[in-house]
């Protein structure tokens, strides 16, 4: 256990470097933008040159780039992401609020693809060359080629509009006045197509993967050492073969993250669930560069954080990993 | 047996390579079958498929011909594609080789900024970035690029830490050749075909980025895209559909083409490999 905090804490110095490279880069980029947040107040509200100068000061946008760029950081490190030009409130308040429903978006999306992706890969591997192998193989490539947007839109069509067996898109009935366990399942119900079309994109990635490392196993001696000592078919497929296959997909589970949530920016758009993706686009409608900023900081922070649970996962599951750096 | 030969033995790789020859087919033709104004009015609005031959596919909600746009944004769909691909493996590549190559301070730096790329969301960034820049093609290619080049940069950087040990690499530097043409002459030509390797994969992920990004409006307004025709189909989902799924269809056919061929080619090396 002391190898994989050994691990994690020269992880976490150098995540603090990369973060810090994502803050000021992204921050010069959004400096170039034409504007800056007096004008999109301004063009919302209306105003003279009188109140655009007052505007400019009370924010600090007169000062020199290099003077904002240094007050953010420091604002960041109180752990304060400025104020919102559109919504006039605190951003920590405002991603705060998004964050959950799109960590549950998340979560529940990869809980489907892995577990189901892993399931059918190793369906899929335990005869490579099979039929059933070649149908998985050639489906999943085509899964993965459909855009989710798309997806989502052919599965509002069939199971909202035509079947209405589900709602068409938000995260509860609205007033409702549905609480506790009710609540719960009204979220579980709306989210039943969302969720359905983030990971049943990324549910290919997971089977083409599990399967490729089984066909790469199944050439590998002690698979053919196992079958020498008469150990039954099923265990070898699921003990042996199986488990070495594993330890990739779960490498890519932390690669992925920053991908899906990329990805629920246009499936949260779809089915108009207000998470953090939404707001992006909120963002991006309403000119909002301090919001957007934050939303892409926040995003970058909850990837570094996946991927250095994932990296403990991993040393935690394979004893190599690390065993090197024992006096780091 | 011949290169070509070898790719076309799975009938995989060759329903791959016939889906992207029609494609391409598509893409030259839309100026000769559809001449003009894509977006131009055609005919009465939301005609469905199959009704009046002369618009075989019907119009949209503003009466446009909806097989004309479906040529038009096999054009728009390519060219994102391939621009955005080869611009991110051409930044990965240099990035890549000069990292591994001069090793140090330069690679620490240069490895740490691919860091803080591959930690943004690219989809993120590509949205950032067109709604600061204004939407055009050139500036849609520029972002899907943007968040595209870190897996070549780190695969080529990989290939040009073993290259750069070979004795060819010694010999350029005793025969007083500049560390720079070292790098980009005789070690990124050799460090190529891994990176390269990942085209398909970049290619389709680029179609899919630019698609997603027109969807959320973001695309080129003076061009006909699918992911936009299936946001315009979007608005009259209930009733007309087919707006919305011709072209995701499409797309998924695109990309599943890119796909199929770039399995064919890596299957088709693999074998020599194998075979040598």
């Amino acid at each position: 256990m002391t190898r994989a905090l050994r691990l994690l804490r020269r992880r976490v110095v150098g995540s603090v470097f990369v973060l810090l490279i994502v803050v000021v880069g992204s921050f010069l980029l959004l400096e170039a933008a034409p504007g800056d947040a007096v004008d999109a107040y301004i063009v919302s509200t209306g105003g003279d040159a009188g109140m655009i100068e007052l505007l400019r000061h009370r924010w600090g946008l007169d000062q020199s780039e290099l003077t904002r760029l240094a007050n953010y950081l420091w604002a960041l490190l109180h752990l304060d992401l400025g104020q919102s030009v559109t919504f006039s409130r605190p951003i920590r308040d405002i991603i705060l609020e998004r964050l959950p429903t799109t960590l549950i978006l998340m979560g529940s999306a990869t809980v489907l693809s892995f577990g189901l992706g892993s399931a059918l890969g190793i369906y899929a591997g335990a005869r490579p060359g099979s039929i059933r192998d070649r149908f998985l193989s050639i489906g999943s490539l085509a899964l993965y080629a459909v855009p989710g947007f798309w997806l989502g839109l052919v599965l509002i069509v069939v199971f909202a509009v035509d079947l209405r067996w589900l709602p068409i898109g938000g995260i509860e009935t609205i007033a409702s006045g549905k609480t506790g366990l009710a609540r719960a399942v009204d979220i579980g119900i709306h989210l039943v197509l969302p969720v359905s079309a983030l990971g049943f994109i990324y549910l290919a990635l997971y089977l083409r993967m599990m399967r490729a490392g089984m066909a790469e196993a199944w050439r590998q001696d002690f698979i053919l050492a196992a079958r020498a000592r008469g150990l039954p078919r099923r265990r070898i497929v699921l003990a042996h073969v199986a488990r070495n296959a594993l330890l990739p997909l779960v490498t890519m589970l932390g690669l992925q993250s920053a991908q899906m949530l990329g990805g629920s920016v246009v499936i949260e758009s779809v089915f108009a669930v207000p998470g953090l993706g939404r707001l992006a686009q909120e963002a991006v409608a309403g000119r909002d560069v301090p919001l957007l900023l934050g939303i892409i900081l926040v995003s970058a922070v909850l990837v570094v954080v996946i991927n250095l649970l994932v990296d403990v996962a991993y040393a935690v599951l394979d004893p190599r990993v690390g065993a090197g750096e024992a006096s780091a | 047996m011949s290169r070509l030969r070898r790719f076309f033995r799975t009938p995989e790789a060759i329903a791959g390579a016939l889906i992207l020859a029609l494609l391409a087919a598509m893409a030259l033709a839309a100026p000769l079958l559809f001449p003009g104004d894509p977006q131009a009015i055609a005919g009465p609005a939301l005609l469905p498929p199959f009704q009046d031959w002369s618009l075989p596919l019907g119009t949209d909600r503003l009466g446009r011909d909806v097989l004309a746009e479906l040529f038009h944004g096999a054009r728009t769909s390519l060219a994102v594609g391939l621009a955005a691909a080869a611009a991110a493996l051409l930044i990965g590549s240099v990035v890549g080789t000069l990292a591994g190559f001069a090793g140090g301070l330069i690679d620490e730096v240069l490895m740490r900024i691919t860091d803080a790329f591959q930690t943004v969301p690219s989809f993120l960034l590509a949205l950032a970035f067109v709604s600061i820049v204004g939407p055009s093609l050139g500036v849609v290619v520029a972002a899907i690029a943007l968040g595209a080049w870190t897996g070549p940069a780190r695969v080529a950087r990989a290939e040009v830490l073993s290259i750069r040990e070979r004795d060819y690499v010694a010999g350029a530097r005793v025969i007083g050749m500049h560390p720079l043409e070292i790098a980009f002459r005789e070690v990124l030509p050799n460090a190529l075909p891994p990176v390269l390797a990942l085209s398909s994969v970049i290619v389709a992920a680029a179609i899919l980025t630019e698609a997603a990004l027109s969807f959320l409006g973001l695309g080129d307004p003076n061009r006909v895209t699918w992911g936009g025709m299936i946001a315009e189909g979007r608005t009259v989902l209930r009733t007309a559909p087919f707006l919305s799924i011709v072209p995701g269809v499409a797309l998924v056919l695109t990309v599943l083409g890119v796909y199929l061929v770039g399995e064919g080619v890596v299957e088709s090396t693999a074998v020599r490999r194998s075979l040598s």
